[in-house]
């Protein structure tokens, strides 16, 4: 018997044809088997990320500046994508932006229990920022979230805030009026290279 | 939970946890019924060895393999070192040897640990026995373990 | 075939890098490498890594880095969750279909957040042995005992490649074991995971490679002296242990065997061996002689770098052909365990 090379035949081994000892010709085959495995690590952020934490801790949101464009990226990840260059100045941004895009969660997540369906994530780009990040957006019918929303941060209490993105509990709307998104802040026009 | 320690790194514990559930196939899913009844199975080749545990496929000859045979529950240590501290994820509660262990009537060594005092307690060639877990579900850890051949 | 050779090359290896992320500090490899012969990423035509997110447990952490190749406007780009010379490789079948003149090849890892020999029990076989969680040194040592116990070595043998790895890596600024240790001394250490001792194991590191590879005449322009890749091949061995001899690799023995190692003399070889038992074993399967300079960089040994040790070998080679050191080398890479997967490449200068 050599290699099947018909992928049409199925080969022995997958079409159950596999004897067993009679002992065991009667019992309930095991089908699946569970291997769970949790790996622990301490993770580093590194220097761009660790001072955008330190700055969570006073209420300050912080992001990496792009050499070459002067583009801001939030959070910081000490790389700029439109240039590939390591970033070396990092500004801070308001804590104040506007819903790029967003979407309504209706089904619940196993990992995040305090998260009640439904509810809104949002694209939201910060005051200063070219690029933002998701976040939820609350204080709000999802109904009426929509593009262009201006929302502010919801801290947490000051007693509570640590070195955590985690500090923003939300953002919600400030009541300004939406702001137009007449040109789509595509990152990577022709001319952005470089 | 994010930790600024003294040389001004931050840390922060991460777990990543894979709750895998894999499904066996019948070669597979043979050997582990054997175990989960307290046999060892292996896979016979087209040669008469037997190659356990069991694989889907001839590693020298691609050909399926088929025919899943009892093998002897006792058997020869070709290799082994010595694991002082059992690692976290092991399931294993004492200091063990791992050993490659080439069950009587099989013809590859399989992994698994062996309980002795020491390191002083194992060789190369010694026989060992296996020793059941009382609840076994059908996975590699129902097997407790070997202890040397004498001692079971 | 086309002539495509090593022309530039950037490492770094620390014990551990704490204050950088992996793209924080493989940027500057990613851009000196590019820099050091005053090219841009405009004029790459592939760019290609490895890595695994499973060293440091950082999810997609490789689609992070490629924001430091530069993909605005987007690059032509892969990646491999293999040894970056794995990616090398991908590369230069590439090129050897002719459509493009320079890669970007780098590999990378940052294991000091984890326990490296412990994540490694995930690449073993899922049913029957990676649920037992056996780490790297043991698997290792099962090999070694093995070894010792045939006769193909001994502990006074495989204390003299350690010692031998520590004096190499002296003079290499990015190797993190570069104390001197007699043979004696290392006799004298009691086992870490019996046969191996402290000193039979690799010394980890975070850090990672930066590589550019040229062909023909355009790598003539770029480089005085081109390490051409005459010869790259990979092969590996069956997954389950039980079924290997691990006192010998057929996998390295073949690699070596289709790139031609023995075709001529080798000057000095940079092998993949993050143990000195795993030294023993390849120098074996490629029939290297006592007429060649191994791991003159100290090794794996002496710098492990995981996802980037078998692209730093080819890079610590070409270095040293482009230096004028030598005029023939071969370097491997390997994955696995015990030795599973092996790569051989035999580079030469003009």
């Amino acid at each position: 018997m050599g290699y099947n090379q018909d992928p049409n035949v199925q080969p022995a081994a997958l079409s159950g044809e596999v004897t067993m000892p009679a002992a065991l010709a009667e019992v309930e085959p095991v089908q699946s088997v569970r291997t769970p495995a949790a790996i622990e690590y301490i993770a580093t952020p590194g220097a761009s990320l660790s001072a955008y934490l330190r700055a969570m801790k006073d209420k300050k949101i912080l992001g990496d500046k792009c050499p070459v464009t002067g583009q801001v990226f939030v959070p910081p990840r000490g790389v700029s994508p439109v240039s590939g260059q390591r970033t070396t100045e990092m500004v801070e941004v308001a804590d104040a932006g506007y819903v790029e895009s967003f979407n309504i969660t209706r089904l619940p997540i196993k990992s995040r229990p305090d998260l009640n369906p439904p509810y809104v994530s949002a694209w939201v780009v910060p005051d200063g920022a070219n690029v933002g990040s998701i976040s939820l957006v609350a204080g709000i019918e999802p109904e009426d979230v929509r593009i262009g929303l201006r929302v502010r941060a919801v801290w947490k209490p000051d007693d509570e805030l640590e070195e955590s993105a985690a500090n923003i509990l939300h953002w919600e709307p400030t009541g300004e009026p939406d702001v137009v998104l007449d040109d789509l802040r595509v990152i990577g026009k022709p001319g952005d290279a470089q | 939970m994010v930790e600024s320690t003294s040389d001004g790194v931050l840390r922060a514990p991460l777990t990543l946890e894979y709750p895998f559930t894999r499904t066996t196939g019948p070669v597979v899913g043979g050997f582990l019924t054997g175990l989960r009844e307290g046999m060892v199975l292996g896979a016979k080749r087209a040669d008469g060895t037997v190659l356990c545990p069991p694989l889907e496929y001839d590693p020298i000859s691609s050909d399926p393999l088929t025919e899943l045979v009892e093998v002897g529950q006792s058997g020869t240590v070709t290799t082994w070192t010595w694991n002082g501290e059992p690692r976290a994820q092991q399931p294993f509660d004492q200091p063990f040897a791992w050993a490659m262990i080439t069950l009587d009537g099989a013809d590859t060594p399989m992994l698994h640990g062996v309980f002795v005092d020491g390191p002083e307690a194992m060789s190369t060639g010694m026989r060992v026995s296996l020793q059941w877990k009382e609840e076994r579900e059908g996975h590699i850890a129902d097997i407790a373990g070997f202890v040397p051949e004498e001692a079971s | 075939m086309r002539d495509i050779a090593v022309v530039a090359s950037m490492q770094r290896q620390e014990k551990s890098i704490d204050n950088e992320s992996e793209v924080e500090y493989m940027v500057p490899l990613m851009h000196g490498v590019k820099e050091s012969i005053g090219i841009t990423q405009a004029d790459v035509g592939f760019t290609c890594s490895g890595s695994s997110d499973f060293i440091a447990g950082q999810a997609f952490s490789f689609v992070m880095t490629v924001d430091g190749a530069n993909p605005v406007p987007p690059i032509s780009e892969s990646h491999v969750e293999m040894d970056g010379a794995w990616a090398l490789y991908e590369a230069w079948v590439k090129m050897q279909m002719g459509e493009i003149d320079i890669a970007l090849i780098y590999g990378y890892s940052k294991s000091s957040g984890g326990s490296l020999r412990d994540v490694l029990a995930t690449q073993m076989d899922p049913y029957y042995v990676a649920p037992l969680w056996p780490d790297a040194f043991a698997i290792e040592a099962l090999a070694a005992r093995q070894l010792i116990e045939s006769g193909k070595t001994s502990m006074e043998h495989l204390a003299e490649l350690a010692s031998r790895a520590r004096d190499h890596a002296a003079s290499n600024p990015n190797a993190v074991r570069t104390k001197a240790k007699s043979v004696a001394d290392i006799m004298a250490e009691a086992p870490l995971m019996d046969p191996l001792r402290p000193s039979d194991i690799p010394a980890s590191a975070d850090g990672g490679c930066a590589l550019i590879l040229a062909a023909g005449d355009r790598a003539r322009e770029l480089c005085e002296r081109p390490a051409w890749i005459r010869g790259i091949d990979h092969r590996t061995d069956a997954h389950t242990l039980g079924v290997r001899d691990l006192t010998t690799s057929m996998s390295a023995r073949i690699a070596g065997e289709q790139a031609g190692v023995s075709d001529d003399k080798v000057d000095f070889a940079e092998l993949y061996a993050p143990f000195t038992t795993s030294e023993l074993v390849l120098t074996e399967a490629l029939g290297l002689g006592d007429d060649t300079i191994i791991n003159p960089s100290g090794g794996a040994l002496s710098a492990h770098t995981m996802m980037a040790s078998g692209l730093i070998r080819i890079a610590e080679a070409a270095q040293r052909i482009t230096n004028g050191d030598g005029d023939r080398a071969v370097a491997t890479a390997g994955s696995g365990p015990n030795l599973q997967q092996n790569l051989v490449c035999v580079l030469e200068g003009e």
